[in-house]
Formats: C-alpha cells, structure tokens, sequence
C-alpha cells in the first residue's frame, strides 16, 4: 500500500513539474497531498490505526526549505453531527442536567498532525482565520443563549471530545523526508465514527499561509460489521426477533455445555 | 483481544466482556434476577453509550435467564401459572413504561430520573431484605426454624377476591395483587431497562408469601419475556441492539448462570436473601454517590437525534 502511494506521489509532481515554469514566475510554491488509501474499512478487528498521508510541496525554495522554515499542518475533519451538550450543577444536593447547549455542526472527530508546536508555525490571526486547531472551528450555537455562556459551553465540547480521543494534536506528526516531500501520521481512534472524512494540509513559509489542499476519505464499516448494521436499521424487528432467538438458544447451549447439577 | 462492535460503532476487549457477563450470569442464576441493573452501570462503566447498554443488556439478560430457569425446570421449583399471570400483568406495565421513557428522555432528565428512581427502590428493597433476612438467620442459629410461612399469618392482600390456586408455590391467593405486582415492576422495568428481578423477588417473597426457591425460578421465567419484549421494542424503535456486544455477554452469562445456580441451591433461602440484599444495597449506595457527590466532570455530550 505505501509503496503505491509512494508511485502516486512522485506521479503528481511529475505531472506538476509540467506547469512549474509559471509558477517558478510568481515564486509561489504549491502542495498536494495523497492518502495511502481512499477508504478505510473498519473490520471485526479494528481497534484503531495510523494513517499515512504523503504530500509534497512543488515549486519549493530551496534556500528555505534548507533553513526548514516550510511548515505543514494536515488536518483530518470527521463528518459533522449536532450535539448536545449538558451541564451539571447542585440542586437540593443533588447533581443534576440542569443546563444545556445544543451545537448545530460538530465534526465527529479532529486530528491535526503539525511539523512543530502551534505557536511557532504561525500567528493566532492565522489559524482563527484558516480554521485550524479545534478552538477555531466555526461552530453553530443552535439555541440563543448570552456569548458567555455558548463560550463555556463550547469549551466544555471540546474538552469532551478530547477526553474521549476524538479530538487529537501531533506535533511532530508531519515530517519531511526530503526537501520537497512529507508524511504526515494521524492516529484514526478505536471509536472513530464512520463516514466521509476530509483531509486538508496547509502550507506556511516564515509564518506565512502560502496554500492549502484538500482530499476525502470514507472510513465505513465493512463485510459481516457492514451487513449486521443495515439489517439492524432497515430490518428492525426481524434483527430484534433474531436477537432474542439467539439469546434462547445461547441459554439452552449453555446449559448442555455447563449444565451444573 | 480485540472485537469491532457494529452498532456501538467502537472496539472493544472480548476478555472484559466475557468476564464481565460470566459475573452477572452467576449471581443472575443465584438470585433469580436477571442482572440488567448490574450489566448495564458495566457497560456505560466500560464507554459503551447508555443508549446500546440499556437495550444489548436485555438481550443478554434473556440468555442467562432462560439457562438459569431451565435449571430450575429440572428442580421443579418454576411456578409456570404464577409466572404467566405476573407477566399478563407485567405487559400492561412495560407499555406504560415505555412511553414515559420516551417522554423523559425528550426532557433531557432521563439520567436523573432513573438514578433516583434506583437509588429509592434498591435502597429501600435491599435496606427491609437485610433486616428480615438478618433476623431469620438470628432466628435459625437460635435452633428455631426460620420460615416466612407461619400458618394463621394472614395480611390484607390474602382478603382479596378472586382466589387462584398456584400449586408448585403452595399458594392460594387473589390474582389482583399478582396482577397488580406485575404490572408495577413492568412499568419499573421499562423505565430502568432492566427485567425487574431485583424488585420481583422480595415482592414475591415478602408480600405473597412464596418460598424463596419458588421465587426464584420463577421470576427467571418471567425475566425472560420482559427481556425478549424490551429487545425488541429498543431494536424497532431505536436500533440500539448490538447483537455482536450482547453474544460475547451471552456466552459468559450461561456460563456463569449454571454455576451460580448450583451455588443458589446450596445456601438456605434467608443466607440468599441476606446475599441479595448487600448485593441490592451496594448498587445503590455506588449510585447515590454518582448523585450527591461532585461530579469529577460536570458536563456531559450526546449526539441530538432528529434534528
């Protein structure tokens, strides 16, 4: 599989070589990024893995790149879901919901791989306005509460998600392997939710945002995982019915098997 | 070893689960209760959403109950004529409790709800089965012979019309109250998601007046068909059944469930009640600490559905 990716990245400098003549003109660099696979199936052996993603810059000074002050962040997005968040707090003693946030479009998961820690890539300004980094994603407040309160609770969102692993920053999980060529390592959780994912990779010279990319990735579900969820949701009773009928029968094995008295 | 679970949609360890179902199994054929209010708490223990642990726990508490009650067949200590008319009752009960559950859920106060709803029940269940069995045990170590059948004992319930006559527990009684005890742990039962053994087993005991052994057996049957019900509304309703998760609980609970029938049969009917009692308490203490003390995270997230 890496070897492939490998081939298909050289390919695609190759095929930018063709147009670099201009480009090398306006002395602006580019970046293109290819997954080592454009779908993941998750198996009954899934318990979480790396993904690979190789990228090269095309068109690089060679003086900077020398100096390493090329910086790249790849970020992986999950599909966004609303969520709802809720609030504890002491009533008559007791710790209950009393207070909640609903949010309109939270990405499932987030992982950002970085070539060096956040704050020496770039400015703040940079990445609100690039929306990179969790704290910076543009989420929707579904019901109209005062800003101090959507603050807080958004904080409180992404403390959970990152509690839960959803949520993950790499620094040092992009590298450059050669002048113009990276590889970014993201770490997809046991838990990750399934669906399209999208990748995109920034590129920053001297601080500088330069260009960004972008690719999808669909993790699913596949074979005997793949078909018990569809019968589950498009055979409801059938797959509840079946549930119960396996249960009968695993008591009555069990009883032949460790039958005690 | 790890196993993918397709609709929890996470991975998961088959050891956990296998010891974790073999532990529930085994105080399930030992007591009588299904274990739901004991798998359940595990499985939210172990990250899987309280949505799938609810309704994977009762398919599971299914397996273990029937091996469990086709032990007690054999022993012919499984009253099939009380168990039909407790479950008669127990329907009406759950088809309620289902809707409030619903209802609660869409208010957002469902966690509490239960909470205070197991906190109360288990408290106050466990708290009354300690002292009575306590005092039985007092009573049969003092040479006396301990039974909850004194002939000429008679309270209000055995004034009530319609008299039926259940001969495997030796019982002549009104079916308005068995009627009326199924439907109260049905509606329970749906609310917590759980078979309701925990409640039925002292209610048979104490207020009907069944022997223990009976008890038991009986409400194993009884499990059985609340728990088939409840699968099987939550896999309709919700999809929230994770077949792949409640075989792998399956497989340690029948395991478990014959073993600690044996066990159950072995011990005298007021040690098995004092068992069930600690066991009934723990639980609740363990959750009105989750109630009264700080929370270590005051906030929670759940994903909206239907928006």
């Amino acid at each position: 599989m890496r070897k492939t990716t490998l081939a298909l990245v050289f390919f695609l400098a190759g095929a930018l070589a063709s147009g670099s003549v201009r480009a090398q003109q306006e002395g602006q660099e580019s970046i293109e990024i290819g997954l080592s696979t454009d779908s993941v199936s998750i198996t009954s052996g899934f318990s979480g893995t790396n993904l690979t993603i190789f990228g090269a810059l095309d068109n690089a000074d060679p003086l900077v790149s020398r100096q390493g002050r090329y910086d790249v962040i790849v970020v992986l997005e999950g599909p966004a879901r609303p969520v709802v968040v809720r609030k504890k707090t002491r009533v008559l003693g007791m710790w209950i919901n009393t207070d909640s946030q609903e949010f309109a479009n939270v990405p499932t998961s987030y992982a950002v791989a970085m070539t060096r820690m956040p704050q020496d890539i770039t400015n703040t300004g940079n990445y609100s306005r690039l929306a990179v980094g969790a704290e910076n994603l543009h989420i929707r407040p579904q019901n109209g509460e005062s800003p101090a309160t959507i603050e807080e609770f958004t904080k409180a969102l992404f403390d959970e998600k990152k509690a839960s692993g959803l949520y993950t920053e790499r620094v040092g999980g992009v590298q450059f392997l050669s002048r113009n060529l990276f590889r970014a390592t993201l770490m997809l959780a046991p838990n990750v939710p399934v669906g399209t994912h999208r990748a995109r990779a920034f590129l920053f010279r001297n601080g500088t945002f330069i260009r960004e990319t972008s690719a999808a990735l669909t993790i699913q579900k596949a074979g005997a995982e793949q078909r018990i969820y569809e019968v589950a949701h498009d055979y409801s009773f059938a797959y509840g019915s079946a549930a119960v009928f396996l249960a009968i029968i695993t008591g009555w094995i069990g009883r032949l098997v460790f039958r005690r008295d | 070893m790890g196993i993918y679970l397709p609709i929890a949609e996470m991975s998961v360890n088959v050891i956990v689960l296998l010891a974790m179902g073999g532990a529930v199994g085994f105080l399930s054929g030992m007591f009588g209760v299904g274990g739901g209010f004991l798998i359940t708490p595990l499985l939210i223990f172990y990250n899987i959403p309280p949505a799938i642990a609810v309704a994977t726990g009762a398919n599971q508490v299914i397996a273990s109950s029937f091996s469990g009650a086709l032990a007690h067949i054999k022993r012919g200590t499984l009253d099939f004529k009380l168990g039909g008319v407790l479950l008669a009752g127990g329907i009406v009960g759950s088809s309620i409790g289902i809707y409030v559950f619903a209802l609660l859920r869409r208010l957002g106060q469902l966690d509490l709800i239960i909470s205070l709803l197991y906190v109360a029940l288990l408290g106050a269940v466990g708290g009354l089965m300690l002292v009575e069995s306590v005092r039985a045990i007092r009573r049969a170590s003092g040479g006396q012979t301990a039974t909850l059948r004194r002939p000429g004992q008679h309270n209000w319930i055995h004034r009530l019309p319609l008299k039926m006559r259940f001969r495997a527990s030796k019982l002549f009684v009104s079916v308005i109250p068995v009627l009326g005890i199924g439907a109260i742990i049905g509606f329970l039962a749906s609310v917590m998601g759980v078979g309701g053994g925990f409640i039925m087993v002292p209610a048979l005991i104490y207020l009907l007046k069944v022997p223990t052994n009976v008890v038991i057996g009986t409400s194993l049957f009884q499990i059985i068909f609340v728990a088939a019900y409840t699968t099987i509304v939550h896999a309709t309703a919700n999809q929230t059944v994770d077949v792949v998760l409640a075989f792998l609980l399956m497989v340690g609970g029948v395991a478990g469930a014959q073993y600690g029938t044996r066990v159950g049969q072995k011990l005298r009917g007021e040690q098995l009640r004092a068992l069930l009692a600690l066991l009934v308490l723990a639980v609740a203490l363990r959750l009105a600490f989750d109630l009264f003390v700080r929370p270590s995270d005051i906030y929670s997230i759940a994903p909206l559905s239907g928006a």
